[in-house]
């Protein structure tokens, strides 16, 4: 099992990069929903 | 997002997880250790997997920045835009997991072979595109610049992948067309690719969905500022 460290090291790197991409959308895509949500809210506001 | 989007994207994140789950027994179970570069060549499936993605991604924004150009619909941007930015995160990942495959079969992490070369220019071109759009003074002056970026980059992209077979290199040739692999070798690639591919898909699809969102927020701070 002679270099099994580079073998690990190739895809826990490839799983944190992708993992990491995954993350970073998926925490912008709140953000920007909760953008969304307060523009629409104080837009619709003096409508009522 | 809407409740299409929604269950699409579930759509495409259970088939992906099949696909990665299937393809990660192959390559650490199914598949033989390779008699000459032992255990260090399982990157192999995953670093081809991963190069191909990054082709077809840079294919993608080629397509999409001409139909941009064409009927200038922001629609086709931001797919353009979003399938540059899966490939600059699977390039990055094809130029890490090359050296890390070198150093062991090689003996040095880099050298400055065709292949190689070729690769950090093909991922530098496209973080070109990235510098120019986030730095445009207009969102359409980007974005018409982008896809321009995104046309002339992809003449990169036959020659990175043409390189091996014209040139002498160190970098192996494309072996999987010359028949350079066993049927389980092949199997284990082919569902790696598969994998990659519906990653990629999700990603994209993702990007594009965050950009439209940026595009609605855009329109009602001008709705609110009137």
């Amino acid at each position: 099992m002679e270099n099994m460290g580079y073998l690990f090291a190739a895809y826990t790197i490839i799983w944190a990069v992708v993992f990491g991409y995954v993350v970073f959308m998926q925490r912008k895509q709140r953000r920007l929903q909760r953008n969304i949500d307060l523009l629409r809210e104080s837009i619709d506001k003096p409508k009522k | 997002m809407n409740d299409k989007h929604v269950l699409r994207s579930n759509v495409l994140s259970g088939l992906g997880l099949v696909l990665m789950i299937a393809a990660l027994y192959m390559v650490f179970i199914y598949v033989p250790t390779e008699k000459h570069t032992g255990v260090v060549q399982r990157i192999f499936y995953f670093h081809v997997s991963i190069a191909w993605v990054s082709f077809l991604a840079f294919f993608i924004t080629f397509i999409f920045s001409i139909l941009y150009l064409w009927k200038r619909t922001m629609r086709w941007d931001a797919i353009a835009h979003a399938s540059a930015e899966a490939g600059i995160i699977f390039t990055t990942l094809v130029l890490i997991t090359g050296p890390i495959w070198a150093k062991p079969v090689w003996g040095v992490w880099w050298t400055w072979d065709a292949r190689l070369t070729t690769s950090l220019v093909l991922w530098l071109i496209y973080i070109a595109y990235l510098l120019v759009r986030a730095y445009a003074t207009e969102p359409a002056r980007g974005a018409r610049f982008g896809a321009v970026i995104g046309i002339v980059g992809f003449i990169d992209v036959p020659i990175v992948f043409l390189v091996v077979n014209l040139w002498r290199t160190q970098h192996p040739t494309t072996i999987i067309f010359e028949g350079g692999l066993t049927t389980s070798m092949l199997l284990a690639l082919l569902v790696s690719i598969a994998a990659f591919t519906t990653l990629y898909v999700l990603l994209v699809f993702q990007s594009a969905c965050l950009k439209s969102m940026e595009a609605d927020i855009k329109y009602l701070r001008s709705v609110q500022a009137e």
